[in-house]
């Protein structure tokens, strides 16, 4: 009940006591206190590490993708000019002769041999007339007399005046492109010059982009069908696996090819004809630095990771432990101050009380005075004896309330402190010389171990010996006849001297100790006043010391006290 | 018979008339007063030759009480009676020129012993 009472008046007042807070406020504090920390360290972390994982990608796949784009760009260019200038040659060549000196076969073969030399990658020279048919022909192949005029080719031409083919095997068992130009001779009548260009030009001018083993480049028209020959995608002629859009100009995007791995795409299409180049590069080994990168980066973050999750537990660990250390003084500090607050209000009352009651005590002790000389006076006086008995039980207790008030007053009076060097263990020996007498005939052994070399403290010697009096007069109350006191000191530090007295008596359970210092508490019925131990920790308070009690029924008692080596100065 | 007249001075009037009458009982005349103002015309008028003071009182209090006594009579001898279990208040009165102090509740022998001692010096 008065335990509530007051752990519910302590909640009001905002001052809860440590055993009144769960040990969860602390694991709470500890936990925000890491999900905090973790937060302002995580999120830039995150973020700065994804923001430039990101921005790095793109800024590589940029400086890959640009040289690439113009590379399949200039290959084409130099490949279409190629194809241009042997269009060119051809041309001047049908307009600089008649159509009856070309088809003269030896003037033929004087031409092709020239053009041989100076025309790289040329085959063959045929001048087919009007009507389709090979009139001359000068090349490593048996094609005189051969009609052409079914074919789509010469269609076109006859149309257009000029045309270039896709590559095509033809009667000759390997890859080349015909050109042919549509002449008219002086009757108007249409003849046409065609040659033949072998491709190999085209491949090396593709083995000139100076491609990676990964990369591949190649030349494919319109519907797909491969004009030079791939390194992963089929040989010439063979129709390239995946679909592919026609597109004008150059173009780049990432896809995905037809083994399924990511490749950047590259695609420039040719001004004449219906062919375009691709460029193809596999991301993988474009992006190796990229990637090379991520791992390293995934290392370092998840290392950074470990160690700022570790400080941090550390740290809040620490900083909750101090957290609650410096709760649990506070607390002390509160508790004590209160505990100190309480005796001397306690005190006070008491002082006022014993001050009032003290008049009224005079009055009475001086009636029955005057009572008991009235009767000795009278010698008539019946029942003298047992009157003058009455008068003197009254005065009795009389001087019985004037013990109890003197000393009350005393316990809250502030005596000034005389200080004096003193040494501690010659004191006690003479404390112990009062107790001599009740010592020996109660046979109660007192063991001494007092320091040698204890240094003399500086107190008030007069008040000491009323403290430790009262110290070992209480454990002489407490053993049994025969029984044990055990009385100790030592050099505790630079500032204080110990004293303990420990007896072997009947002991104190938890609730007698929480009471022993408050004025009249006392266990010694009838003749105890409740007052030797509150005086006793007055005194010792005032001296700047402090006095301590451990406790156990059926054990014994042990009072320590601490008193200080040097005068107590005023600022503390 | 003694031919002292001695001033009891208390607040409690039943305090000093008991007194009064067992000092009578032991031959010693005494009269009484409650209160400083009433005790400081008592020795103007009836010169006492022993004054027994309280120290606390309503109104004057007895260390005023004992300055005043001492410019009228500064021979006048004037025990004290402290209240307090204090030696504190009564060594404070002795500086002022008190001849002794007394606690109270007083012994009526104790009382007389420095009452001869203090009159007979």
């Amino acid at each position: 009940m008065v335990k509530n009472l007051k752990k519910r008046i302590f909640h009001r007042l905002g001052l809860s006591q440590v055993e009144d807070q769960s040990p969860n406020r602390y694991r709470v504090m500890r936990r925000n206190m890491i999900v905090l920390m973790y937060m302002v360290t995580f999120i830039p972390l995150f973020l700065m590490a994804v923001i430039y994982f990101y921005q790095y990608r793109f800024s590589l796949k940029q400086e890959i993708i640009t040289p690439l784009r113009l590379m399949t760009h200039k290959t084409a260019h130099s490949m279409e000019l190629y194809l241009e200038e042997r269009l060119s040659n051809i041309r001047a060549l049908g307009a600089s002769y008649s159509y009856k000196e070309l088809s003269d076969q030896k003037t033929l073969d004087r031409l092709y041999r020239i053009f041989k030399k100076e025309l790289s990658g040329l085959v063959d020279f045929g001048i087919i007339d009007k009507a389709g048919n090979q009139v001359a022909y000068s090349g490593p192949y048996m094609l005189l007399g051969k009609n052409y005029a079914k074919q789509k080719w010469f269609h076109e031409v006859s149309i257009r005046g000029v045309y270039i083919s896709d590559v095509f095997m033809g009667y000759r068992g390997f890859p080349h492109i015909a050109i042919a130009v549509q002449n008219f001779d002086s009757d108007g009548n249409a003849w046409f010059l065609r040659a033949t260009i072998d491709t190999k030009k085209l491949d090396n001018i593709i083995s000139a982009m100076g491609l990676l083993p990964r990369d591949d480049a190649f030349l494919v028209n319109k519907k797909g069908i491969l004009q030079t020959s791939s390194k992963f995608y089929g040989n010439v002629l063979e129709t390239y696996p995946l679909e592919i859009r026609y597109v004008l100009g150059t173009t780049i995007r990432e896809k995905k090819d037809s083994q399924g791995q990511n490749v950047i795409f590259s695609s420039a299409s040719f001004l004449h004809q219906d062919f375009f180049l691709v460029s193809i590069k596999p991301t993988q080994s474009a992006m190796k630095s990229w990637t090379m990168l991520r791992s390293n980066m995934l290392f370092v973050f998840v290392g950074g990771t470990i160690l700022i999750i570790i400080a941090i537990i550390r740290t809040s660990n620490y900083l909750i432990k101090r957290i609650k250390e410096a709760d649990e003084k506070r607390e002390k500090a509160f508790r004590e101050l209160e505990n100190s607050q309480k005796l001397s209000s306690i005190g006070r009352l008491a002082a006022g009380v014993a001050h009032e009651i003290n008049n009224p005590m005079a009055i009475i002790n001086q009636k029955a005075g005057l009572m008991q000389d009235l009767i000795q006076l009278d010698a008539n006086f019946t029942d003298k004896t047992r009157f003058l008995a009455l008068t003197n039980s009254i005065l009795q207790s009389v001087e019985r309330c004037k013990k109890i008030t003197h000393r009350l007053l005393g316990f809250a009076r502030r005596m000034e402190v005389l200080y004096e060097k003193l040494n501690l263990n010659d004191l006690i020996i003479e404390v112990l010389g009062f107790l001599e007498k009740e010592a020996q005939l109660r046979e109660v052994k007192i063991e001494l171990s007092l320091a040698d070399s204890l240094p003399e403290i500086s107190s008030d010697i007069g008040q000491l010996e009323q403290v430790f009096l009262n110290i070992i007069s209480n454990a002489f109350a407490a053993v049994q006849d025969g029984g044990q006191l055990k009385i100790m000191t030592w050099d505790e530090n630079d500032e204080k001297v110990g004293v303990s007295i420990e007896d072997n008596g009947s002991g104190m359970d938890e609730e007698t100790l929480s009471h022993i210092f408050e004025p009249f508490f006392t266990t010694k019925t009838g003749y105890g006043t409740g007052l030797g131990l509150p005086i006793t920790h007055g005194i010792i308070n005032k001296l700047g010391g402090t006095i301590e009690v451990k406790s156990k029924i059926g054990i014994g008692t042990t009072f320590i006290v601490y008193l200080r080596k040097n005068k107590l100065k005023m600022e503390e | 018979m003694s031919e002292w007249k001695i001033l009891l001075v208390d607040d409690e009037s039943e305090f000093v008339s008991t007194l009064a009458d067992r000092l009578y009982l032991r031959g010693i005349h005494a009269s009484t007063a409650n209160d400083g103002e009433e005790a400081i015309r008592s020795v103007t008028e009836e010169k006492p030759d022993l004054v027994v003071l309280d120290i606390k009182m309503p109104g004057l209090s007895g260390i005023e009480v004992m300055k005043a006594i001492k410019k009228i009579d500064p021979q006048l001898p004037i025990i004290l009676l402290t209240g307090h279990g204090s030696t504190k208040e009564g060594m404070e009165g002795m500086k002022y020129g008190a001849y002794d102090y007394l606690m109270k509740p007083i012994d009526i022998n104790e009382l007389i012993l420095k009452i001869q001692e203090a009159i007979g010096k």
